[in-house]
């Protein structure tokens, strides 16, 4: 005889066997009715026709019956946009490995304690979470988690109510509210200081130095400089920075008379590229040298636009080449054709994985940041000078805090990671 | 894949000894290949960027399809809106659908100027949203992941390599001293981290060539088994 000692314990119909087995071990402590107990038992359970049929009894010793999934927890998932409420529990016993009549377990949901229960997920053996994505705000649940194995399952109490709601803030992302808010007052505090007109140290960057040069050079050859923003959408940092860059190498190109060109991938790109060079000759007083056909859509396609450039290139021979922004397995195609034509190139990227080939290939390279920082360098604007002073400052905190960790790391006070998590 | 010189067959390898005839020099061929390869790629953007995203993103859920279908298409926002005067989620698609409309005043010349405020929607934007999740993946998860007790070679090295990286993209100081011989250090793990990174990538390349020559050899010409 075996007590399911949580919940009930239903067949595969529905029909209640609880009862069969709580009469089963009334009989056997009682020893004086012993001898009519196979015949009170068949009257009874005739009676309110529930007699197991012997296809349901499961050949299992142990009635073939999950034990069911302990401490069923319903609970509004926190800090998120709501409509959420995650569902824990404690694995069934008969939930190990060893059994591989176990599948798993079903969760049902209702908004009744009682009735109306309905199953909305499932989840695998050894799974004791799920969360419920599609519960209305406001509205109180109450879950029943299910073990099942074989053709049977046995099921928890319900578990709940529970809410869903969203919230403002996400209090697990305290920390990097903090550290924003002291670089972002650090990136306002060193602009207000540059528009004072305080010089801010910035140290030379080799490939940025070399921009006038480059520009230089195809002046004194009368050749073209190709300028390639990469091959990602406006939506992606690079390219913003790269199409930056681009402001002050139209500049100069507008200063010098030299013919730029600007083949790009994205639509996007080619309409906020066009209005920066436009921008860049207009305070340049060339206007008129401006054309509209300087900066042109290739195509989408990545090797397509690299084909493209492979061509223009070889036929262009231009004498500058800049790439600037997100490159992916184009990098080496575009840098190792620019420099068999003999360009001088410029490459810069925060791409880790094309960067070995821009190193390879081309002058000069920026690094990562670098090529965030390209920006500010070349303009000595003071709004993005003073930015970058406040990143640096923000590093300075970084390696500050990399420091004192590893510190009290070694030393096992306290866990210094922590402060770092964020959920 | 069906082998043998059938007339697709044929046709990818001729592209394919186009697009490789460049190693020698400029060449007829190539400039065919090449001016397909982008007239056709630019055409394949043009027609998918319509399908999956014009198409299903604006006009389906605005309703805008469901207007010229006479099948039973599900409601877009503006029927919602007209039939059940009920407000829509998606009728926040017009404004994106208004973004596309002001790009396209260049178009004509005297309102080209408005076609700058989606631009600096979708710039600002990107700024703004990548400000957070930069922050979390690339400084709260570094740090996390560097700040290790100095018990192991392999901790010290982690540790001593990211602080001289940082110091080398740190530009407020001019690299001198102390400060010149961190950023040097950081530059070798770099030149170490990009030349291990180099030999990863070629390996790749070589899978990529492998396979365009067993499509000549093999799946073409068949002279490979």
């Amino acid at each position: 005889m075996r007590f399911q000692p949580i919940g009930k314990t239903l067949t595969c119909n529905g029909i209640a066997r609880f009862t069969f087995k709580g009469i089963g071990l009334g009989i056997a402590r009682d020893s004086s009715i012993i001898r009519f107990a196979p015949v009170l038992s068949f009257l009874i359970l005739a009676i309110f026709q529930i007699i197991p049929s012997q296809a349901a009894i499961p050949e299992d010793p142990a009635f073939g019956y999950p034990a069911p999934p302990a401490n069923v927890v319903a609970k509004d998932i926190p800090n998120d946009a709501g409509k959420s409420i995650i569902i824990n529990w404690d694995l069934s016993p008969d939930d190990i490995k060893e059994n591989k009549k176990f599948i798993g377990y079903e969760i049902l949901r209702s908004t009744s304690s009682d009735t109306g229960f309905v199953i909305i997920g499932s989840a695998t053996a050894g799974s004791s979470q799920l969360s419920d994505n599609e519960t209305v705000d406001g509205v109180f649940y109450y879950y029943i988690v299910r073990a099942v194995m074989g053709s049977m399952f046995s099921e928890s109490p319900p578990a709940g109510p529970a809410a869903s709601s969203q919230q403002w803030f996400h209090l697990g992302r305290i920390n990097t509210l903090i550290a924003l808010l002291v670089i972002s007052i650090s990136i306002v505090w060193y602009i207000e200081r540059a528009k004072k007109g305080e010089k801010l140290f910035i140290r030379k960057i080799a490939g940025l130095e070399a921009v006038d040069e480059a520009v230089g050079r195809a002046t004194e050859m009368g050749k073209k400089i190709f300028y390639v923003p990469g091959t990602q959408d406006m939506d992606n940092v690079q390219t913003i920075a790269g199409v930056t860059i681009l402001g002050r190498v139209a500049r100069l190109t507008a200063q010098y008379e030299t013919p730029l060109e600007v083949p790009v991938s994205r639509s996007l790109v080619m309409v906020t590229a066009r209005e920066v060079v436009k921008e860049a000759y207009l305070n340049s007083g060339r206007p008129d040298a401006y054309s509209d056909s300087m900066v042109y859509y290739l195509t989408d396609d990545q090797f397509g636009y690299a084909a493209g450039i492979e061509g223009l290139f070889v036929r262009e021979k231009p004498a500058t080449v800049f790439y600037m922004g997100a490159f992916y397995a184009e990098s080496l195609i575009l840098a190792e054709t620019g420099n068999s034509v003999g360009a001088i190139q410029i490459a810069g990227t925060a791409m880790p994985a094309q960067l070995p080939f821009f190193i390879a290939a081309c002058d000069y390279t920026l690094i990562g940041e670098e090529l965030f920082a390209a920006s500010a360098y070349l303009s000595k604007e003071p709004k993005l000078l003073g930015s970058l002073k406040g990143q640096d400052f923000g590093k300075l905190c970084i390696l500050l805090a990399i420091m004192l960790g590893v510190i009290i790391q070694t030393s096992g006070l306290y866990d210094f990671t922590k402060l770092f998590i964020v959920r | 894949m069906e082998t043998g010189f059938t007339f697709t067959n044929t046709l990818a390898a001729i592209l394919t000894i186009g697009i490789i005839s460049f190693l020698w020099r400029d060449n007829p061929l190539y400039k065919v290949c090449e001016a397909l390869f982008v007239g056709v790629s630019a055409g394949y953007w043009f027609v998918s960027l319509w399908y999956q995203n014009l198409l299903p993103q604006l006009f389906d859920n605005l309703g805008i399809s469901q207007l010229f279908s006479s099948g039973s298409a599900e409601d877009g926002a503006l029927q919602v809106l007209f039939k059940q005067g009920r407000f829509d989620d998606r009728l926040f698609y017009l404004v994106a659908g208004l973004l596309g409309l002001m790009m396209l005043m260049r178009l004509i010349p005297n309102l080209g100027w408005i076609s700058r405020w989606p631009l600096g929607f979708i710039i600002g934007t990107t700024s703004g949203l990548y400000f957070t999740t930069y922050f979390q993946s690339n400084a709260m998860a570094q740090l996390k992941s560097t700040v290790l007790p100095f018990t192991t070679v392999g901790n010290i090295v982690m540790v001593v390599g990211t602080i001289c990286g940082l110091v080398y993209f740190y530009f407020s100081k001019e690299h001198k001293g102390a400060l010149g011989g961190a950023a040097k250090i950081g530059t070798w793990f770099l030149m170490i981290t990009f030349g291990a990174s180099f030999g990863y990538t070629v390996m790749s390349r070589m899978s990529l060539l492998i396979g365009r020559f067993d499509f000549l050899f093999s799946t073409w010409l068949g002279l490979v088994k």
